[in-house]
């Protein structure tokens, strides 16, 4: 059964979730990424192994972080290794099918930004900085994006290019010979966009329930394109909202930020 | 051989104006304590090096400690922004701030080139990434056997490594366990080291695959207990989410910033005072 009742918040979390295959090796950020993951645990995919940079492999945890390193990763993981250990022997190592990550600011061509908004000397905003992202843009076999869609973060330039998705688009990416193939997707509250086969540029393949074009055009800095064969995500399930909304709730009793009632 | 002795003194005769300081523990076991004693006896231009910032540098940047900083994401995790390292890098408040920035993979690689003494550690990033261009320790190599192209940056070896761990014996060995991010590499990667532990135990009962750091690669270890709070000790207490958030307005503002800095840093006598401080502010905001 699915449900007509839903934040757009919620469509994209549960979008992202669907696109995770069981028994997948995924490499999870913080945040989105994380809830997305999770949320394809506890429904599809419960064999998917889910590693955090903090060094849990195959974490099943009771509530979502709040860092990427909270002890319920390592309480419930099948087993924690160093940092450096993560990186060299499971992420370089090529044992990672997916990595699944955020954004300050996405181009067309899926490169992504989380360093810094304005000059990088003189920034007007400092974000936290690349954190696994350039490794995991690298080296995982494919990567997810998930984030919010607005014109100030799908952007035509990049202030700053952390790490590489499809560089200029066309074989430029391939020329870097990178052991990943590049992002396959990414997920927004309005819609999903592909990478064109020919040019890499992100386009438009699926859009959410009720969201119209218009909308996505609005809420992108570059003239987005759609797909010949355009298609509607399917509408959030009950079982897959109560799920989320469960995992959520028991994050914000089990952080301070609701009453367990 | 590791002296067991105060954390006033281990600060005192380990960390020194100038030096390049590593503090590390990623998300857990984060050496706060160690870090307020640092502010608290005023050291200088420090080069601090750490993969994730967090509150604990927050701290020593906004009380005026260091003049650069290496590392690899720094936020405050689960809230934001870190205002005060923002306040420096955007406006020079207290003191410029020198930036040099990495990966997580890149620079948990370069401590462990650090701890086997080689020159430098390799990796594969960063090939089309703009951080090459502003930090000019991160370069390319070829491979002398295949000819692929490979990213290269320095080993890095701080002057002083801090990091928390649960336990110590009386004779200074260290047992620590749970999320290990890379506090093993950053310890052989230093000249010195200091530990803060939890609780000093006559038998560490340590599997024999347990990270164990041997008494005689450390310089100083010091029962602390409570020395990572607010961030967590696996088996010990969890983490205080709450002054995660608190510390978001706390930090916003410069001049609250230094007021309580003063207040429960440089006007408490040690750790222990600053605690005792910190859960009657919390009551008093309750009542």
């Amino acid at each position: 059964m699915s449900s007509a009742n839903y934040t757009t918040t919620e469509m994209m979390t549960i979008a992202a979730s669907r696109l995770l295959k069981n028994g997948a090796v995924c490499f999870v950020g913080i945040g989105l990424p994380s809830t997305a993951a999770n949320l394809a645990r506890l429904t599809h995919a419960p064999d998917i192994v889910l590693i955090y940079e903090s060094g849990p492999i195959g974490a099943k945890p009771e509530v979502l972080p709040l860092s990427i390193g909270d002890g319920d990763l390592a309480e419930r993981a099948d087993t924690v290794v160093s940092t450096p250990e993560i990186f060299r022997y499971w992420l370089q190592g090529g044992r990672v099918d997916v990595g699944f990550l955020g954004a300050a600011q996405i181009d067309k061509f899926a490169n992504i930004n989380t360093t810094v908004i304005g000059n990088y000397m003189r920034p007007t905003t400092r974000l936290p900085g690349a954190g696994g992202a350039p490794e995991i843009a690298s080296c995982a076999k494919e990567v997810v994006l998930v984030l919010k869609q607005s014109a100030r973060a799908f952007v035509k330039k990049l202030d700053f290019l952390t790490s590489v998705g499809y560089l200029n688009g066309g074989e430029a990416r391939k020329k870097l010979a990178l052991p990943g193939k590049g992002p396959v997707a990414v997920v927004t509250d309005l819609c999903i966009m592909k990478p064109d086969e020919i040019t890499k540029e992100l386009t438009v393949t699926q859009m959410h329930p009720g969201i119209a074009r218009d909308q996505v055009t609005k809420a992108t800095g570059w003239e987005v394109k759609f797909a010949s064969d355009l298609k509607e995500t399917g509408a959030p399930m009950e079982e897959e909202l109560r799920v989320l909304r469960d995992l959520l709730h028991r994050t914000a009793v089990a952080h301070g930020q609701a009453p367990a009632a | 051989m590791a002296e067991i002795t105060s954390l006033q003194n281990a600060i005192r005769a380990h960390v020194h104006d100038g030096d390049t300081v590593a503090m590390e523990g990623f998300t857990h076991l984060i050496p706060f304590a160690a870090g307020h004693e640092v502010i608290r006896q005023r050291r200088k231009n420090l080069t601090l090096i750490r993969m994730t910032p967090d509150v604990i540098y927050d701290q020593l940047i906004g009380a005026g400690c260091a003049k650069k900083l290496i590392f690899s994401w720094g936020g405050n995790p689960g809230v934001g922004s870190l205002h005060r390292l923002r306040d420096a890098v955007e406006k020079d408040w207290p003191a410029p701030l020198g930036i040099q920035e990495h990966g997580h993979g890149d620079l948990s690689n370069a401590y462990v080139a650090g701890a086997a003494n080689l020159p430098f550690a390799v990796l594969r990033a960063y090939a089309g990434s703009e951080l090459p261009q502003h930090n000019k320790n991160i370069r390319f190599i070829e491979c002398p056997f295949t000819g692929e192209k490979l990213a290269a940056v320095p080993a890095i070896r701080p002057d002083v490594t801090v990091i928390h761990a649960q336990k110590a014996d009386h004779k200074g060995n260290v047992l620590l366990w749970g999320i290990l991010g890379v506090q093993k590499e950053a310890v052989l990667a230093a000249k010195r080291a200091i530990v803060t532990v939890e609780e000093i135990v006559d038998d560490l009962n340590a599997s024999p695959n347990a990270c164990v750091l041997p008494s005689w690669i450390l310089s100083a270890v010091c029962h602390v207990p409570g020395g990572a709070r607010p961030s967590y000790a696996h088996g010990y207490y969890d983490r205080d989410n709450r002054f995660y958030q608190a510390w978001d307005e706390i930090s916003r503002d410069r001049e609250i910033f230094l007021n309580w800095t003063r207040k429960h840093i440089l006007e408490t006598e040690d750790f222990v005072a600053f605690q005792r401080l910190l859960n009657e502010s919390i009551k008093e905001q309750i009542v």
